[in-house]
């Protein structure tokens, strides 16, 4: 589900629709209320070969948004440590299939390739950024962290968080707009 | 000879790990600062200030201030007049980076093997390196090295006859594909001359010199400053949002070459800069 608030942020819950990706615009402004799962590298190394064998995955990905994160251990009394978004671009490797399967979003930090933005198209989905090294703002939104599949994975195990109001942004979406390319045109000088 | 016990270099990389990972230096806080001042894109000022709240916060609640705390990169200078005492400095330091990862609640982001990639579970080992230098103290400066940028660091081989423009024009290629995976705005760190080794341990040691400060030579200085400002003429901006603030600091360290040669290798640092150093 998707509102646009008095100050233009557009407030998402998951799951997203077809219809909700295809009203996010690069560069909108985004806050995330509900369920996010994160996953990185090695989760994304298990889910494959899951997939290939047509095996069930540890998440229903449809609908879902993932986070790319390995969050650092929280202190006692802490529901987190420092969570912000990893490097997207290897995670290219693994995306258009889980967008395949119908996952509708995925958070993270730089550039994806043509394959993802193509499957961002096809299988309408987004690709969102959140603030690279922001860790400690960042924690300060989830309110509930869960491993629920690889905890031997130590900080890549797959985690179910709930998220109150986290900022982001949308990079790519659905209809080839790219928020980095539009940044540079806007502002570079020579 | 003076005697310099192990435990007290343990617990003083122990320390440094914790403060490096919790407090952005004042230099960093400075920079974000001038920044400020001259970013024309909305969404870079915002950036920009919602690191700063970031470092606050990092400080205040003692989390640290990026989820990835590094790859604890350790350059010592030893006092030819040293002696370390009660165990091997190497161990020493792995010891001290081992307490401060694990009762510092810092991630362990460390795999034993670069094949079977087996978490250490504790961010051990640290990449040390060990000069010799005149005297009787030992100085150690640890830099827990994010992966993000690190992954976007380069080298690259020029010829002599490319001379100081290729050398411009392969550190603004570098940074232009940072572009905004490496979490800009970004540091660079650029080590010239020397071998393919050297140039690269350059890039790093030249991180530490303060964001800001004026390099000791001023062809180097000029250098520096033009580097810079082309850098933040290419539109990236603070988080590749679009913007003037792509780097923050350039900053070179230069060794003799071979006349066949003029090496090049650029560090790629991000805004979690992360440096701090003691002497005992
Ligand atoms: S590049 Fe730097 S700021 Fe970005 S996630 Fe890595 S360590 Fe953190």
């Amino acid at each position: 589900m998707i509102t646009t608030a008095a100050d233009g942020i557009k407030d998402i819950t998951p799951p997203l629709t077809d219809a909700d990706a295809e009203s996010l615009k690069a560069g909108d402004r985004v806050r995330i209320t509900g369920v996010l799962y994160t996953a990185r590298d090695a989760a994304h190394g298990r889910l494959l070969p899951l997939i290939e064998a047509g095996k069930p995955l540890p998440i229903d990905v449809r609908g879902q948004i993932i986070y790319y994160t390995g969050p650092s251990p929280a202190r006692p009394g802490e529901v987190v440590g420092s969570i912000g978004p990893t490097t997207a671009s290897r995670m290219d490797k693994y995306t258009p299939t889980l967008y395949g399967l119908g996952l509708k979003g995925t958070i993270g930090k730089g550039s994806r390739s043509q394959p993802v933005k193509d499957a961002l198209t096809s299988h309408k989905a987004v690709y969102l950024g959140a603030i690279g090294g922001a860790g400690a703002v960042l924690s300060r939104f989830v309110k509930k962290l869960e491993i629920v599949a690889y905890e031997d994975l130590g900080t890549e195990a797959i985690r179910r968080l709930e998220v109150e109001g986290f900022p982001a942004i949308v990079i790519n979406d659905c209809h080839g707009g790219d928020l980095y390319q539009n940044g540079v045109k806007q502002f570079a000088r020579d | 000879m003076r005697d310099i016990h192990s435990s007290s270099v343990t617990d003083a990389v122990k320390k440094l790990c914790m403060e490096a990972n919790y407090e952005l230096e004042p230099d960093m806080l400075r920079a974000f600062d001038r920044a400020l001042q001259t970013e024309r894109s909305a969404a870079g000022r915002q950036v920009l200030q919602i690191l700063k709240d970031n470092a606050e916060l990092a400080r205040t609640k003692k989390i640290p201030y990026c989820q990835d705390t590094g790859f604890v990169v350790c350059f010592v200078e030893l006092g030819q007049d040293v002696h370390v005492a009660g165990g091997l400095l190497g161990d020493a330091i792995n010891e001290g980076v081992r307490q401060g990862y694990t009762e510092g609640y810092l991630r362990a982001s460390i795999v034993r093997s670069p094949f079977d990639r087996v978490n250490t579970g504790d961010n051990t080992p640290a990449v040390i390196h060990v000069e010799v230098v005149p005297g009787a103290a030992l100085k150690i400066q640890i830099m827990p090295k994010g992966g993000g940028c690190e992954n976007r660091s380069k080298y690259k081989m020029l010829t002599p006859a490319e001379g100081v423009e290729g050398v411009k024009a392969w550190v603004i290629e570098c940074i232009k594909t940072a572009g905004p995976d490496a979490c800009p705005p970004l540091v660079a760190g650029v080590g010239i001359g020397g071998t393919f080794e050297k140039a690269a341990l350059l890039s790093k040691k030249a991180l530490f010199r303060e964001l800001g400060s004026p390099n000791p030579d001023s062809t180097v200085d000029a250098l520096e400053k033009e580097l810079l400002d082309r850098a933040n003429r290419l539109g990236i901006g603070p988080q590749g949002y679009g913007g003037d603030t792509t780097a923050l600091g350039i900053h070179i360290l230069t060794y003799p070459c071979h006349i066949t040669s003029l090496p090049v290798a650029v560090t790629i640092e991000c805004h979690a800069h992360r440096h701090k150093e003691v002497s005992l």
